[in-house]
């Protein structure tokens, strides 16, 4: 690990303070950013500890939530609201990663994770515009079962990794920001962005800008949603595909669905396609198919994971066949 | 700086560079906890943290600071074994050994979400009270890895602690 200076900041403002010169990293649990520090990839000089700063979840008077940067990936999915009107979202909390690194994960952190494609990890052997810009992807024309077939660019074909960011994209979340010019609220859809010819740059944040909360606007009483991630074994262990969805229906037609994809993208996939496809539309399997297919049309498979076009229609239609069938 | 293990008070590391497990076994020569993967992905290193389990290998020493850790070393008592402990060797719970403190810090921490009430990948109903079927400690327990292959006796041995809780 390069050497770094460590400063534990107490509220934001501090935290901004402590980030001021080049070269600072923001830590939260550690759980990707020390294994990232220790493999050379991330190499700060400093390191500001943001994991106490203050921030709890609140319910807002809108009836959404308000959730600090700073707590926990556990206790948000342990939270009553969070487990009661927003199903999705400790859905996908309870499928990322282990136990034990969720106690440890905080949930600014998660929406900052990197992604685990093996290449911009290999940093002895490998390739990775993501790692060192301009230098290639290995990727590209190596084992990709694991890549992008949803805007990817020639530079880069890495996933997003996180569960919790896919949920989040669905219930149209918005990310609290702050930065020595002040705050700023992004929506959730706007903070990552497609790897373009700068693969390297993962998110729309400012250098130094800090996560400092994020919103959930209220869902409608009658909504139902769920998380379904489908992996190479049955716990603890990335996606290959995975869908967030909230849907609303009004009899048996569709009143309104929002619908997002991991494991195919760069950044959560929200399927804006799909969901306009299916919008007043019956919330059967063949309608199902036939959304996921306009979404999919521009999809770019790569040598080995044509795969995930099927079974990320496959899953959709499983997900909202379950959500329409379900009783409440 | 300062830190509580198992009790007694140590002075934190100067380089922030040092990881709470090698902390652990290299500066206070607890070796018990083990570096398997050091990368978060086996679980080896699991300890408890004010009675929360998390991996030392990707833990900072010095972002612990003030906390209170315990581990394999802390569990037992005046010479007693910890029951889950027991459990462990009267179920055949480990083969090699390396993972077992790791397992046993894990499934102390999972005790006690489950006590609390949280809720895992498996559970079908969010809102339900916890119950600690055989599938639901398999997915619980899925963050630590046993290469010997000897999960079945882990997940017995476990299942008799949890058992033994709620009779209690």
């Amino acid at each position: 690990m390069t050497p770094f200076t460590y400063a534990r900041a107490a509220d934001p403002d501090d935290a901004l303070r402590l980030a001021a010169r080049d070269g600072t990293a923001y830590l939260g649990g550690g759980t990707n950013l020390v294994d990232l520090m220790r493999e050379t990839i991330a190499q700060p000089a400093r390191l500001v500890d943001v994991s106490g700063l203050p921030g709890a979840i609140e319910e807002t008077d809108e009836g959404g939530l308000l959730i600090g940067a700073a707590v926990r990936n556990s206790a948000l999915a342990e939270h009553r609201l969070v487990r009661t009107r927003y199903p999705v979202l400790g859905r996908a909390l309870l499928a990322g990663a282990s136990a034990q690194i969720r106690n440890m994960a905080t949930v600014g952190g998660n929406l900052l994770q990197r992604t685990r494609c093996a290449y911009f990890y290999d940093s002895d052997g490998s390739r990775c515009n993501k790692r060192a810009p301009g230098s290639g992807c290995d990727a590209v024309a190596g084992f990709n079962r694991n890549h992008a077939i949803l805007g990817a660019s020639p530079a880069c074909v890495a996933t997003h990794p996180s569960d919790m960011c896919v949920a989040l994209a669905a219930l149209d979340a918005t990310v609290q920001l702050q930065s020595a010019q002040g705050a700023r609220t992004l929506p959730f859809a706007e903070l990552h962005r497609l790897p373009g010819e700068h693969p390297e740059r993962d998110t729309m944040l400012a250098p130094g800008e800090l996560i400092t909360a994020i919103a959930l606007p209220p869902l409608p009483a009658a909504a139902r949603s769920t998380y379904r991630k489908v992996r190479d074994r049955a716990s603890y262990a990335f996606a290959l595909v995975s869908v967030a969805a909230v849907i609303e229906l009004d009899g048996d037609r569709i009143a309104d669905v929002r619908i997002a994809f991991g494991g195919v993208a760069h950044k959560p996939w929200r399927a804006a396609r799909a969901e306009a496809l299916l919008r007043g539309g019956p919330a059967t399997p063949a309608a199902i198919r036939a959304a996921a297919a306009a979404e999919f049309a521009d999809a770019a498979p790569l040598r080995d994971n044509g795969f995930k076009v099927e079974l990320a229609t496959r899953t959709l239609v499983a997900t909202l066949g379950d959500l329409v069938g379900a009783t409440a | 700086m300062s830190i509580s293990i198992n009790g007694a008070l140590a002075e934190l590391p100067q380089d922030p560079r040092v990881s709470l497990l090698d902390f652990l076994r290299e500066d206070l020569h607890l070796a018990g906890t083990k570096k398997g993967c050091n990368q978060g992905a086996c679980g080896a290193c699991t300890v408890l943290v004010d009675g929360e389990r998390i991996l030392s290998c990707l833990a900072l020493a010095v972002q612990y600071d003030g906390r209170a850790v315990t581990t394999i070393e802390g569990l037992a008592e005046g010479g007693v074994l910890h029951p889950l402990q027991q459990a462990f060797i009267e179920h055949d719970g480990f083969q090699c050994g390396y993972c077992t403190p790791g397992q046993i810090c894990s499934a102390i921490g999972m005790a006690t979400e489950a006590r609390r009430g949280a809720a895992s990948h498996v559970t079908a109903d969010l809102t339900a009270a916890v119950t600690l079927s055989r599938e639901e400690l398999q997915e619980r327990m899925s963050g630590n890895l046993c290469r010997c292959g000897a999960h079945n006796g882990i997940i017995d041995a476990i299942g008799e602690m949890v058992a033994a809780e709620l009779a209690a």
